[in-house]
């Protein structure tokens, strides 16, 4: 598979979850593995450009395919993407378990719906769990990243 | 947490899934969207040898207006359907219950298909294609057979699959009246239902109130005998036999049932 546009290619076991292979065989620990049971979403990356919760993706499943974790989304001189200078700017994290899935789960909903209502962040965001329960900045960062990518003529 | 060790094998087709899952015999289990299995795996509660996974097949994903129905490929995601216009417009019912299946990320994995086949009571979408009065249609071996979604659902996590057959699409007629509603009662909004109500003109479905989605027989009769919606909800909970869980014991499931059922039998008519 590719991970962060580079080619990723190992023999794994049948069983091996996407989020091990990402942290382990791809070596990128942005994503966190918090609950283990597709609740949290702090496992959440991009696969084929949609939100998934890696701990419930066979790395097998994603043979060939695309995946992005939060490592992958900066510019090529290190420049953050809109969404993650958003979280920065309006401190949408504390101790900073859930953001990398926050932050990709809000990068697909921005590709989906480039212009959402805090009522449709809240929802998109539903399936993030902030153990901090600092939801409202979180809020306030999506939509500040998504006026960021309407100025900016979208996301990159 | 880790699934037991299992052999996974991917299908290029429909075809080859079938003769696939001849040769691996009855402990293998076809994976779609792997939002129901794989978490049961990682539990241990399913133990599969052989992981068939069927993701992939495109050709059971669509959704298509054939006249008198629509037809739904077994593969189609809840994203998918929940941002079809095509459903939107003849089957509102069924794009906004795959809308309020757990959240966006399971969305994008989880088919329609793979949930009506877990067969888990505590799903949105069994409860949607009873009320829709679906036929699901299943590929084994000596061919294709049509079953009603009321002969489809038959216990805890058991359906009328036989081992080896597949799941293709689900036939679901455009609804002669047009009144129509969703009820769900979770505590966090990504939980399963601990009550639903799918209701579509006079056919009322509940989720959760038995080992298997059911019909709501005694509302629908009061429904047929000019009741309204308060009267006919009084009898939600007649003929049920919700589990008392963690989430809820079995009195308050009624309580739900009858408080979501007048809701639902509300809003739908509200929508006539």
């Amino acid at each position: 598979m590719r991970v962060n546009g580079t080619e990723v290619a190992a023999e794994v076991e049948d069983r091996l979850l996407l989020a091990h292979f990402v942290r382990e065989v791809a070596g990128l620990t942005a994503t966190n593995i918090g609950c283990d049971t597709t609740s949290c979403g702090a496992c959440t990356v991009l696969l084929d450009g949609e939100s998934v919760k890696s701990c419930t993706v066979l790395a097998a499943q994603a043979d060939g395919c695309e995946v992005t974790t939060c490592e992958g989304l900066a510019g090529p001189d290190g420049q953050m993407h809109p969404v993650q200078q958003a979280f920065h700017t309006e401190h949408g994290l504390q101790c900073g378990f859930c953001t990398p899935g926050m932050v990709m789960a809000a990068v697909s909903l921005l590709a989906e719906n480039p212009d959402p209502s805090e009522q449709e962040v809240r929802a998109a965001l539903e399936g993030n769990l902030c153990r901090c329960t600092g939801y409202h900045n979180i809020v306030r960062a999506v939509l500040a990243a998504a006026r960021a990518g309407v100025r900016e003529g979208g996301a990159r | 947490m880790i699934p037991a060790p299992f052999t996974y094998q991917r299908a290029g087709s429909a075809d080859e899934a079938l003769s696939l899952a001849a040769a691996a015999g009855e402990d293998a289990k076809f994976l779609a969207g792997g939002h129901s299995l794989l978490p049961l795996m990682k539990l241990r509660f399913a133990v599969p040898e052989v992981l068939i996974d069927i993701g992939r097949l495109r050709e059971l994903s669509y959704i298509r207006d054939e006249g008198d129905h629509i037809a739904v490929g077994a593969l189609t995601r809840h994203h998918d359907l929940e941002h079809s216009g095509l459903l939107t417009r003849e089957l509102p019912l069924l794009a906004l219950a795959a809308g309020r299946v757990g959240d966006p990320q399971v969305r994008h994995r989880g088919t329609i298909g793979g949930s009506l086949a877990h067969g888990d009571p505590a799903s949105d979408l069994p409860a949607v294609a009873l009320a829709l009065d679906a036929t699901l249609v299943a590929r084994g071996p000596s061919g294709s057979r049509q079953i009603p979604a009321g002969e489809f659902f038959l216990g805890l996590f058991e359906t009328a699959l036989e081992p080896g057959e597949l799941l293709t699409e689900i036939r679901i007629p455009k609804p002669p009246v047009p009144g129509w509603s969703f009820q769900k009662f979770t505590k966090r909004a990504i939980d399963w239902a601990i009550v639903g109500v799918a209701v579509q003109g006079q056919r009322v479905a509940l989720v959760n109130m038995a080992s298997a989605p059911m019909r709501a027989a005694a509302v629908e009769e009061a429904l047929a005998g000019g009741a309204g919606p308060e009267e006919a909800a009084a009898h939600a909970a007649e003929g049920t036999n919700p589990v008392s869980d963690i989430n809820a014991g079995a009195a308050y499931r009624e309580h739900l049932a009858r408080v979501l059922v007048a809701r639902a039998l509300t809003e739908s008519a509200a929508r006539t």
